[in-house]
């Protein structure tokens, strides 16, 4: 009899006790971040989108080549003399026109591997990590300044300067062969 | 309350259609707002923000999740009992909402006033085990056919503490008319049958903790008829799916929860009349201090549907408080705790009442 009532007892007091509990909860504020408004402060070392800076690249393709996916793809064309292509922010010449420069962000694993080996510090993490797009393709980022037009007119010019090189070459190897065979060709 | 709106409007075909229609757009206001207002309490007991998108704070939800509903495919399993599948969610519907033709919303707004309201309510909810068990029989489906049985099982045993306390009732009041027993409670609070009943005098004072404990254990029994947490497992997600109506889809599962809800607000409302006035106003009415007859009756209603919403308050906040009971548990809490206490307080009521 002792241990029925003690039950009853236990039973509605530990219920009551329950709802005193949740009844204060009632009120506690929510803990829910809103996601889309608010927004909460990302973490120090967050690795996100990446982004190049094409004015400072040099187009070394160092990236490209510590990237273990390989979702760098870069095109480069060397510059002929006379053109002059500017220096990067921290000094060093530009040597080369890039006249492609991908990242497809479908493969980027978000390493980070790629921001190390830059000599320039041209590539880097920005805070952006919403950009989900209905079609693949549109995640292949194009970060080089040139035009299409503009990269075919740079890659037609340093051929050109290519065959009249090779054909200055030619003129130089045919023409002393007659006068002065016995000398080895230096250049 | 159709003598009432007969002489209101002057027109048959009026007073009928509202007669008729009120009710049930209560029923679909409770299951709406019921469903907003279940999800807001679990959210904010929970310290999340609920529902906050679809409208202002979210309460177009539930519309929004009608119309879904209405645009389901009516989707069925082949090796049916389709006359039984069919029938289940109607006469489940009809259980629950038969219910509201004796409740009285006030004084005047009252479906039908007849003298055994009480004995009807009891005998009419009980319709829906009928209509459960047939869901889950005719569903051929394991989990339908367990959570079937479960809920005949709990139904059954939990209308008995259920009775003995509406006998205890009825024996103190002398009726078994909604109507009559709102009207005892007449007026102020402390003439509320929880609170000893209108009479003052040493029965009064010696009923109170009676009347407590009466009305502790109608509150769990119905708690239990109507299947919410922590006696859902008719429907025990976790184990069941879904209990009883695992098999329905759309609008035929609408219906479901259409009368657990519907359920929800009736039995607030039995509740509610039998120890906390009915449509009685706690702190006497405006109507009567400001001399306009014709508001009483708009106040009644506002009363009782205030009441009616607390229960429902209290149902869900038992329901995000504690977890589901087993099987052999809940049969202890009805048939070794409940029932004796009911019997005991029965008694105990029936001597208080011949002093």
């Amino acid at each position: 009899m002792k241990e029925y009532l003690k039950n009853t007892w236990l039973g509605i007091y530990t219920v009551l006790v329950g709802m005193k509990i949740t009844f204060k909860h009632l009120f506690t504020p929510a803990v829910t971040i809103q996601y889309p408004e608010v927004k909460l402060k990302l973490p120090e070392r967050e690795r996100n989108r990446l982004y190049v800076n094409i004015d400072d690249c040099i187009g070394c393709d160092q990236c490209s080549r510590a990237c273990p996916v390989s979702c760098i793809d870069i095109e480069t064309v060397k510059s002929i003399p006379g053109e002059d292509l500017g220096t990067t922010s921290n000094g060093k010449k530009k040597a080369f026109w890039v006249t492609n420069f991908t990242i497809d962000f479908a493969k980027c694993c978000y390493c980070q591997l790629c921001v190390f080996p830059c000599p320039t510090e041209c590539i880097y993490m920005t805070d952006v990590f919403e950009f989900s797009t209905y079609e693949r393709n549109d995640l292949v980022y194009q970060f080089s300044n040139l035009t299409k037009e503009e990269a075919e007119q740079k890659k037609i010019n340093f051929a050109n300067f290519q065959a009249e090189k090779e054909k200055q070459k030619a003129a130089a190897a045919t023409a002393p062969k007659t006068e002065n065979p016995s000398q080895p060709n230096t250049n | 309350m159709y003598q009432y709106f007969y002489e209101l409007t002057g027109s048959v075909i009026i007073s009928t259609l509202i007669t008729a229609v009120f009710p049930l757009v209560n029923v679909l206001l409770v299951a709406l707002l019921g469903v907003y207002l279940e999800r807001k309490v679990s959210a904010w007991m929970q310290d999340r923000v609920g529902p906050n998108r679809a409208g202002p704070f979210g309460l177009f939800q539930t519309v929004a999740d009608f119309i879904k509903m209405l645009q389901k495919e009516d989707a069925t399993a082949l090796d049916i009992d389709k006359k039984l599948y069919n029938i289940a969610p109607v006469l489940v519907f009809a259980g629950s909402f038969a219910v509201y033709a004796v409740i009285p919303f006030s004084s005047k707004l009252i479906g039908s006033e007849i003298e055994v309201g009480l004995f009807y309510a009891l005998a009419v909810s009980s319709f829906v085990v009928a209509g459960i068990l047939m869901a889950g029989w005719s569903s051929n489906n394991k989990y339908s056919l367990l959570g079937a049985m479960r809920s005949a099982a709990q139904i059954v045993s939990y209308e008995i503490p259920t009775a003995l306390v509406v006998l205890a009732m009825v024996m103190f009041l002398g009726t078994l008319s909604l109507s009559k027993i709102s009207e005892m409670q007449t007026a102020y609070f402390w003439n509320w049958n929880i609170l000893g009943g209108a009479e003052f005098g040493l029965v009064k004072f010696l009923l109170i903790p009676f009347m407590v404990v009466g009305f502790v254990i109608i509150f769990i029994s119905t708690l239990a008829e109507v299947n919410r947490t922590p006696f859902d497992i008719p429907e025990a997600e976790s184990e069941l799916v879904a209990g009883y109506f695992t098999e329905y889809c759309g609008m035929k599962w609408a219906m479901f929860m259409l009368s657990e809800y519907g359920n929800m607000f009736a039995v607030s409302a039995i509740v509610s009349i039998l120890f906390f006035g009915g449509y009685q106003s706690p702190f006497g009415y405006l109507g009567n201090t400001l001399g306009i007859e014709w508001l009483i009756p708009y106040e009644q209603a506002f009363w009782f549907i205030l009441k009616g919403w607390f229960f429902i308050f209290v149902q869900m906040w038992l329901r995000w408080t504690l977890p589901r009971l087993r099987v052999d548990q809940l049969m202890t809490v009805c048939w070794k705790y409940l029932i004796p206490y009911a019997f005991v307080n029965l008694i105990i009521i029936g001597i208080i009442t011949l002093l």
